[in-house]
């Protein structure tokens, strides 16, 4: 459905998106992740076709969004960042100007402004200058008018940002809900939405994507996956010897030591699960096991990892 | 259709933007006031003891729209990117040119109206004489396609930057070259060292050498087009101004 090849955007001398290609379709939610200024918002304005790359293209429905821009769009919902629209207009007229802009004539032009209102649970400030809302209201306000000719093709660019809770609760549940027959491409930093939302990430950094998977499986690649954290009544040293024993261990570090208690974290080989030769170590011992846990991985770990040492790397050019 | 849907659409919403804020009543009420005062009270309509137009009504606007228009055209473009509403209007299934072509009419068509509303100065003129209605009627012709022209080149300035001021500024300016490239004495000054087919050339491109046959009741196509193709040119540019930076 959306096809990226090869994107490259150039800012003067700044690259700020570099060889970017991926592929999406129908049912696909796609969470994009990456640090600020990672290039996010500039490869969504590519595909919409805001901004024009300076290699590479982009293709939604078969069309090229260079080539043949208007009708890309058609099959587009967009909601840019920060969420703009225009503040003297009302909600109402907002909307009913979108659906003329969206080739609706007559009846059709109130009858999906109130369809995309009621969608967005808007209605209540139907005749509020958009100016007048607060955050929350005016995103769901450009969230309607990116849903409202029901399009194959949705990009939301920071959808929650600046949403309470309870907002962004009911924008993922608009997302969940229309994921089966659309595609979703959607940017964030907030890595807890990535798993609640989408079923694939990418993850950019400095221009680049670095990584493109499942949140799931990009969770396995945590330093941290089917790691085991343990608090067992022994020394350091004893806890350290016994487990480091297991032949599936990789490392075992020592958290925190107080008492007669130590915590310990213990990292296997290759990410297998070793929960239960761990318990089965601690028994053989007699110690006490006061808390266990085996970690799932963290996306967070995986972000950090994949996108803080290109910027530490990057530090360290300039130093240079 | 001679306008696409989406043209007309955006037309509207700017329409409404004029009327939804002061713009409007503010543009029209100084336009009033200072065409009338110019014209009565300045140039001395009623002494002057001629029921006429071209020296008295027509004679100002070059210089009341030198000011007015910029403020009406100013926010066309620079609104837009100031508010990243441009990110949704060009994410549109709509071309560059087509949001160009709503936004034009709009705002044109409202300068229209304002100079309709000048319609008292004929009833008077129809009152206490027998004015040439013909002048009247190429006056405000010459008139509309002057404040077009202006217009455009508001809006060109207006796609240049996102701020209002700026535009404002730059529009006044190149409204100035545009008007004194064909005033006499500026006209005068230049043929003390410039040939004068330089000279000449230079005044064809200005407002005022075409307006003032118009304004003398003289309907010569050749200046209708001159006006038509100044407002296209200027709509050009803004399309390539568009078209290159509509991202910041």
């Amino acid at each position: 459905m959306i096809t990226v090849k090869n994107l490259v955007k150039d800012f003067g001398a700044r690259r700020a998106v570099d060889d970017v290609s991926f592929e999406v379709n129908i049912g696909e939610v796609l969470g994009f992740l990456g640090p600020n200024g990672a290039g996010k918002s500039t490869t969504m304005r590519m595909i919409t076709g805001f901004i024009h790359p300076t290699s590479g293209t982009c293709t939604v429905k078969g069309n090229d969004v260079t080539k043949e821009p208007v009708a890309a769009r058609t099959h587009i919902g967009y909601l840019p960042e920060n969420a703009p629209a225009y503040g003297d207009m009302t909600v109402w007229e907002f909307l009913q100007f979108m659906a003329r802009m969206r080739g609706y004539s007559g009846d059709e032009v109130t009858i999906k402004a109130d369809e995309a209102m009621e969608r967005c649970f808007i209605t209540s400030v139907k005749d509020q200058t958009i100016e007048t809302l607060s955050k929350g209201y005016r995103q769901r306000t450009c969230f309607a008018q990116a849903i409202l000719h029901d399009p194959p093709v949705l990009i939301l660019d920071e959808p929650t940002d600046g949403l309470d809770p309870n907002q962004k609760q009911v924008v993922r549940n608009m997302i969940t809900e229309m994921a089966q027959e659309k595609v979703i491409i959607f940017s964030t930093h907030v890595l807890e939405e990535v798993d609640a939302v989408c079923n694939r990430a990418i993850i950019i950094s400095n221009g680049k994507i670095v990584a493109d998977a499942a949140p799931n499986s990009l969770r396995r690649q945590s330093r941290l996956y089917n790691a085991v954290e343990i608090t067992v009544t022994a020394t350091p040293d004893n806890a350290r010897a016994a487990f480091n024993s297991i032949p599936d261990v990789r490392d075992v570090e020592v958290e925190q030591a107080s008492g007669d208690q130590v915590r310990c974290r213990i990292l296997p080989k290759d990410q297998q699960s070793i929960a239960t030769q761990v318990l089965d170590k601690a028994r053989s011992q007699e110690w006490i096991v006061t808390h266990v846990e085996a970690h799932a991985g963290r996306l967070d770990d995986v972000f950090r990892d994949l996108t803080m040492t290109e910027d530490v790397a990057r530090a360290a050019r300039k130093e240079a | 259709m001679l306008v696409s849907a989406a043209t007309r659409a955006i037309a509207r919403r700017e329409w409404g933007a004029y009327f939804n804020s002061p713009v409007a009543y503010v543009f029209i009420i100084i336009f009033l006031l200072l065409s009338g005062f110019f014209t009565f009270a300045v140039a001395g309509f009623y002494e002057s003891n001629q029921a006429e137009f071209s020296r008295s009504f027509f004679l100002w606007h070059p210089w009341l729209y030198l000011v007015l228009i910029p403020a009406v055209g100013m926010r066309l473009w620079a609104e837009e990117r100031r508010s990243h509403t441009i990110e949704l209007l060009f994410t549109l299934p709509v071309t560059p040119a087509q949001a160009i072509a709503g936004k034009f009419l709009a705002a044109w068509a409202f300068l229209i109206v304002a100079l309709v509303l000048t319609f008292p100065v004929v009833l008077t003129a129809v009152y206490l004489g027998e004015p040439d209605l013909g002048v009247a009627f190429t006056g405000y012709l010459g008139s509309i396609f002057l404040a077009g022209s202006y217009l455009g080149v508001a809006m060109f300035t207006s796609a240049l930057t996102k701020n209002q001021v700026i535009s404002f500024i730059v529009a006044v300016v190149l409204g100035l070259l545009l008007i004194l490239s064909g005033f006499p004495p500026v006209t005068d000054l230049l043929s003390g060292f410039c040939p004068m087919w330089l000279v000449d050339t230079i005044a064809a491109f200005s407002f005022m050498s075409h307006y003032e046959t118009l304004q003398r009741g003289i309907l010569d196509i050749r200046d209708l087009i001159y006006f038509a193709s100044m407002i296209g040119f200027m709509l050009f540019c803004t399309l390539v101004v568009l078209h290159h930076k509509a991202a910041d």
